[in-house]
């Protein structure tokens, strides 16, 4: 190989995996006519893969379920996989291509991150396309275009404090990733545990990049922190791989669940996986589904999955059990709508109920968000969570959190005639428009 | 038994009736033997105990298990760890317990908790198991430490008894002070004697703060503090106790970022120092020189693969293959790249940065875009506890002193053979060194090679730290840099200080300032140190051309 013509490969290669973000793949190839398309914008490299890259395969397996049921419509489904290899603006761009050109999908399954949720809310609404996103989130959000299949902070956060203050908690390290979920769910557990008492000394505040590894210092800052007599407890919403050296340093560390318990947002079965659990014991997750729920639908789900991946140690978490309420929506609104368009799938998906794995039923509210059982989880040796603590009934999620001053009087409502994400109950007005930050 | 049985039968075998009778003995005697071993006249009892800790209330579940501990069932032990294992459980739609004897996977062995008899396998849809808490697990630990604490050996001993430090009240002082003059381990001991000391201080004795003078656990300090505010005659006292008790801490809490900052720094050494051979030294801007790296650290996870159970084994020989293997990717880029671009150093840049580019893609596809997960040996696992208030981290301790073997390897290299001397000639003066019968290109291969194979090594000791991905080199490609440039480029010694400093500088800025922004201030500092002064810590002497 001469060296002018290697030059050009690095050159060309960098500029086209820079530009392409590593390539787009659309799955199915055949460009059938008629086909429903379904886009998929998952990340499936960079620090988010670890999240992300299963829920992409979990979209697959039920795209294949409904259309082995003999399709939507009689049409079939058709897959559209991108991969916005956790860049955040690369998402907005693949979305983009997505609700345009040949590639127009009539709905998509996406996003984890926050971020990557705001860059892409823009394009949705301007392209009028469909949203699901499978994540617990901070709320402070409702667009017309986006359906929050995960938890708002009133279904994860604040029952998880509630939990732990019945635990007898009474000092409060939040530690997080520095963006926007960690930061407007720290703002509103700091306001929710200040008006419920808890003085600021008691509470701690830490924020670190994504993909951080070197926690000796916060991990012995929180140590000593627990240290003052006071039970404590972390509250951590870290996001991605931080977590698995973050775990492995309160191991080593020695902080066992005992004397510090963590209670983590974004931890699930599946970032366990590349974790060894034992010293781990006793430490919570809060979400609105386990694995090991106990419940049919959920042996059914796990047995479809364990057979769909052919891995029998395949896990299945929260996000996924999202995505699967949302599909099954999204499936039922069309069926009712009898069309895929977007306006007519928007008005008729409020109000679908379907059932949820943990063995009751979710509906879709008018403000976008879902009802959804709390629980909390203790982990496993075995990677797993045991259920110490669910709500007896479901909890509808709340766009605008009641605990800031700024959106306590704001709430959304996406049928006519209200129609608005941000409706001021105080002022009877609708403020800034639809998806209004 | 069968055997037995055998024997004895051949020695009386005198006539058909002894026989008979023998027989029959045996049975009653073996189902005699049988019943008092497993209690089956406790049965009730026993079913009785697991059966109140079939409840969905953690509060009475602990109380269940109290009672568990109280009894004296033979099986308590046993049932109260699977308890705390969540291996205990009871049959769905049925009145059996068991005890699970091997949780992994999706289809459990399980034998009866009462007799302990095989019971064949259960599943999630077949066996509850007992669901236990942190607050019931922490009660169920401290039951099966009071259970060990008059028998158990003498770690369990010692665990016990700093459980009791702050929890001696007037009910079991009496039987702490009996435990005291029957122990003979000294560490048990003194663990005992704070947690009376601290019961007696609570009932207003001065003599015994004495004990606690210097007493490092936090504990201690948490219960003097408010009798130091207070104004009981104590005060005083307990005040000198507690202020030499919070300056003693201090020190250990200084020595303890000092660690910190050691082992933050080790790792910007180890991942700067190939850096240092190949920019420092060779003068090549090789932006792919984190995804040497994470070579190294893939190189780790595959001799894992290939030796299954043995973490610690497949770490040492990662030592030396995740050296040949990053090195010899090196020596590949050096032919095929690098050799072509010399003395254009933003050409090398560039091409070295789509490489990086390459060689992350070609993990992805390789092997997968998700993190590979290097698990750690166990005596790289935990903390080397001084005391309460000091404790070193394996993993990092062992990364600290990988880092300063490489290093004085690398630098006696460098000394003492001969190709240090080539590598130091072709630097200082190329050509004379080639008239004078260096092989100039040779060097130049064999450095880049050097400067890889360190890489690889900084990998293998990142995988016992952080991911191995795809991405792992990136988080390291500037802070490698930024060491070299801030230590004086081709100083090995400017590497270890800038490295060690900037560790330090990050690791007592943090607490402060929160991690983003403790590394801003560490770059802006740099830029600034780097206008002061652009040759480095260590400037080069003499003349380089």
């Amino acid at each position: 190989m001469t060296i002018k013509s290697l030059r050009k490969l690095i050159a060309g290669s960098s500029i086209a995996l820079g530009l392409a973000g590593f390539g787009t793949t659309a799955l199915a190839q055949d460009q059938e006519e008629g086909a429903i398309r379904v886009g998929i914008l998952h990340s499936l490299s960079g620090t988010m893969a670890i999240s992300e890259s299963t829920l992409k395969d979990e979209m697959l397996m039920l795209i294949d379920k409904q259309n082995a049921a003999g399709g939507l419509l009689g049409r079939k489904l058709e897959p559209v996989v991108m991969d916005p290899a956790s860049d955040w603006s690369l998402y907005a761009e693949q979305a983009r291509d997505m609700l345009t050109g040949d590639d127009h999908v009539d709905v998509i399954f996406g996003n984890w991150t926050s971020a990557s949720r705001k860059a892409v809310l823009p394009v949705v609404e301007e392209l009028n396309g469909l949203l699901f996103y499978p994540v617990q989130y901070e709320g402070e959000e409702s667009s017309e275009n986006i359906f929050y299949t995960g938890a708002a902070p009133n279904q994860q956060a604040i029952p998880a404090v509630d939990y732990l203050v019945s635990q007898g908690v009474e000092r409060w390290a939040l530690l997080g990733t520095d963006y926007v979920y960690p930061r407007t769910t720290n703002k509103i557990l700091e306001a929710y545990l200040k008006a419920n008492g808890v003085a600021d000394d008691d509470i701690m505040i830490n924020y670190t990049p994504f993909g951080f590894s070197d926690w000796q210092s916060i991990v012995s800052q929180v140590k000593d922190f627990g240290s003052q007599g006071k039970k404590t407890a972390v509250v951590s919403t870290i996001n991605g791989d931080a977590n698995v050296p973050f775990y492995n340093e309160l191991a080593n560390q020695g902080i066992s669940a005992g004397d510090i318990p963590v209670v983590a947002f974004s931890v699930g079965e599946q970032e366990l996986t590349g974790i060894d659990t034992a010293p781990l014991v006793g430490h919570m997750a809060a979400w609105n589904y386990f694995m090991s729920v106990d419940s049919d639908a959920n042996y059914d789900f796990i047995d479809d999955w364990v057979a769909y991946t052919g891995n029998d140690e395949a896990v299945t978490n929260d996000p996924m059990e999202a995505h699967y309420i949302g599909f099954n929506m999204w499936v039922q609104a069309v069926k009712a709508a009898g069309t895929t368009d977007v306006d007519a799938v928007k008005d008729s998906i409020i109000g679908v109920t379907v059932p949820n794995l943990s063995g009751g039923a979710s509906t879709m509210m008018p403000n976008h968000h879902i009802t959804k059982p709390v629980m909390i989880g203790e982990i496993q040796d075995d990677g797993q969570f045991s259920v110490v603590w669910r709500t007896p009934s479901t909890v509808a999620g709340d766009a605008w959190s009641d605990y800031l001053p700024d959106s306590r009087n704001l709430i959304s409502d996406w049928r006519a005639p209200l129609r608005c994400g941000k409706f001021n109950v105080e002022s009877k007005q609708c403020e800034d428009g639809p998806g209004a930050d | 038994m069968s055997a037995t049985v055998g024997s004895h039968g051949r020695d009386l075998m005198r006539g058909p009736t002894i026989n008979v009778l023998l027989c029959l003995l045996m049975a009653w005697s073996l189902s005699f033997i049988s019943q008092a071993a497993w209690g089956a006249n406790d049965e009730p009892q026993a079913r009785a105990l697991l059966e109140a800790l079939d409840t969905s209330s953690f509060q009475a579940k602990g109380d269940a298990a109290q009672a568990i501990a109280d009894s004296d069932v033979e099986q308590k032990t046993r049932w109260l760890q699977a308890l705390l294992d969540g291996r205990l459980g009871k049959e769905r739609r049925g009145d059996r317990f068991y005890l699970i004897t091997d949780d992994s996977g999706r289809e459990w062995p399980i034998i009866d908790a009462i007799t302990f008899a095989d019971a064949g396998t259960g599943t999630r849809r077949t066996v509850d198991a007992f669901k236990i808490n942190n607050d019931l697990r922490t009660r169920i630990e401290g039951m099966l430490a009071s259970l060990s604490l008059s028998a158990g050996d003498e770690a369990s001993r010692l665990s016990a008894a700093k459980r009791l430090i702050g929890e001696v009240t007037a009910d079991n002082a009496d039987s702490v002070r009996q435990t005291l003059a029957d122990e003979e381990s000294p560490n048990v001991r003194d663990s005992l004697g704070v947690a009376l000391a601290i019961y007696k201080v609570q009932q207003g004795d001065a003599d015994s703060l004495e004990t606690l003078r210097g007493n490092l656990d936090t504990r201690v300090r948490n219960i003097l503090a408010p009798i130091a505010a207070g104004d009981s005659e104590l005060a005083a006292e307990a005040q000198s106790v507690l202020g030499g008790i919070e300056s003693k801490r201090a020190w250990y809490d200084r020595a303890q970022t000092l660690f910190f900052g050691l082992s933050a720094g080790s790792i910007l050494v180890l991942a700067a120092i190939g850096l240092a051979i190949t920019f420092g030294v060779m003068g090549v801007i090789n932006m792919a020189h984190g995804e040497l790296i994470m070579i190294g650290a893939y190189t780790t996870w595959m001799i894992q693969q290939a030796l299954p159970g043995q973490p610690g084994l497949a770490l040492a020989l990662a030592i030396p293959g995740g050296f040949l293997v990053a090195g010899a990717f090196g020596v590949v880029i050096e032919r095929t790249v690098i050799r072509f671009l010399k003395g254009r150093p933003l050409e090398t840049l560039l091409a070295t940065f789509g490489l990086s580019l390459v060689l992350q893609q070609l993990v992805r596809s390789v092997f997968s875009p998700l993190n590979r997960r290097v698990a750690s040996p166990d005596w790289l696992q935990g903390a080397w506890q001084i005391n309460e208030a000091l404790a070193f981290t394996l993993n990092r301790l062992a990364v600290l002193i990988f880092c300063l073997v490489v290093f004085a390897s690398l630098w006696a290299l460098m000394r003492y053979t001969r190709l240090g001397l080539e590598v130091r000639a072709v630097t200082q003066n190329r050509a004379m060194a080639r008239a004078m019968g260096v092989r100039a290109s040779r060097v130049d291969m064999l450095t880049f090679g050097l400067g890889a194979g360190v890489a690889g090594l900084a990998g293998v000791a990142l995988s016992q730290l952080t991911n191995v991905g795809p991405n792992l080199g990136q988080s390291y490609i500037v802070d490698s840099f930024l060491v070299v440039v801030f230590g004086g480029v081709g100083n090995l010694w400017g590497t270890l200080v800038a490295g060690m400093s900037l560790g330090v500088i990050n690791q007592v800025l943090q607490p402060w300032v929160g991690a983003v922004l403790a590394k801003i201030i560490v770059l802006v500092g740099v830029i600034l140190f780097i206008q002061k002064r652009p040759q480095g810590i260590f400037a080069p002497k003499g003349r380089i051309s």
